[in-house]
């Protein structure tokens, strides 16, 4: 149930999301030192437009990546095809799209 | 301990369900030699199909103890559990009856594949020169002893659960004629193998390389597939 363009378009936002998975670990385990509160995580993400292409990137690299991947598993476990399957996953990619948007609006811009 | 004069076999016999015979055991006797005792001596309606009996026409493919394997090839002493043997149908083909699947899906899709000769030529022109020693000449050597037994296609689990899938033979040979000098349907190639039972549906699981009794690599043969509609999708947008 994959053509060569969703093979492609899953193992893109693969590469794309390995650096940033790395990238906010590190930033992470690096930030934490010496204990980390709500309010200095939003000093320095709030208006950052560097921070809202990072995740927002890694936002949108999930959507697709994983509306992808369960797809999959809904044809291959599910039996799931044809118009349905096609559906279920444009709201799959929606969904995550949607709530992941959400929390990087809510982080970098409110 | 001397080996059980006498071997339980269970054959699978679609809906009616499975039956249990009594056969006696000889030695250098195959699942064939066993599958055939029982169709000439105890149930002359047992269909199953086979022909050369020396691994060579792939046509005599059974599901040894859950296994895809050649019935003329595989000495029942080194698949037996204590004195029992359990033979059925190939797995992802349709029964027609007992033994005896239905291969047509399996040839459809190497149709499908396009594992078929594209020439380019007239019986006028000279005959392409082909270099042995090339590396495309090499892969596409690897997959030539393929005798479409269809083993592959029963040991594979993306078959299983995506029945559109072109499955490892097809796409073996797919791999080969791209490789093959003399071959002139490329993008016909590739755009076969790209659509939605394409070589992409693969999850490199590998019992088709585990199961085939040539050794064959189809596995391998898919992955290089995967890379050439890769570049091809970099370079042409498909």
């Amino acid at each position: 149930m994959l053509n060569l363009r969703l093979y492609m378009l899953q193992r893109l936002t693969a590469l794309l999301m390995a650096p940033l998975v790395i990238g906010h670990l590190a930033v992470m385990i690096y930030a934490i030192q010496g204990g980390l509160s709500a309010a200095e995580i939003l000093s320095r993400t709030q208006g950052s437009v560097a921070w809202f292409l990072f995740y927002g990137g890694f936002v949108l690299a999930v959507s697709i990546h994983g509306a992808i991947g369960v797809r999959v598993v809904l044809h291959e476990w599910g039996g799931m095809k044809g118009a349905l399957l096609d559906g279920a996953t444009w709201l799959l990619g929606a969904g995550l799209l949607w709530l992941g948007a959400h929390a990087v609006w809510a982080v970098t811009f409110t | 301990m001397t080996a059980s004069p006498t071997l339980k076999v269970t054959i699978e016999r679609g809906p009616s369900g499975a039956e249990v015979f009594d056969v006696p055991q000889y030695d250098n006797q195959t699942v064939l030699d066993v599958v055939s005792w029982v169709q000439q001596n105890v149930d002359p309606t047992l269909s199953y199909r086979f022909a050369c009996r020396v691994g060579m026409c792939g046509s005599c493919a059974m599901m040894v103890n859950g296994v895809p394997r050649w019935t003329c090839r595989t000495h029942i002493s080194k698949v037996l559990d204590g004195n029992a043997v359990t033979i059925g149908p190939l797995r992802n083909l349709p029964v027609i009856k007992d033994l005896a699947v239905d291969m047509d899906p399996f040839f459809d899709k190497w149709v499908a594949a396009e594992g078929i000769h594209h020439g380019g030529l007239t019986r006028d022109d000279p005959i392409a020169p082909v270099d042995e020693g090339s590396a495309e000449r090499e892969a596409a050597n690897a997959a030539i002893e393929c005798i479409n037994c269809s083993v592959c296609y029963a040991a594979c689990d993306t078959v299983a659960g995506n029945p559109d899938y072109l499955g490892p033979a097809a796409l073996q040979r797919a791999w080969t004629l791209l490789n093959d000098a003399k071959d002139e349907g490329r993008q016909t190639i590739l755009d076969a193998v790209s659509g939605k039972g394409g070589c992409h549906n693969c999850h490199s699981i590998g019992s088709c390389t585990a199961y085939c009794p040539n050794e064959l690599d189809p596995l391998a043969a898919i992955a290089g597939l995967k890379r050439e509609t890769a570049k091809s999708f970099f370079k042409r947008g498909r």
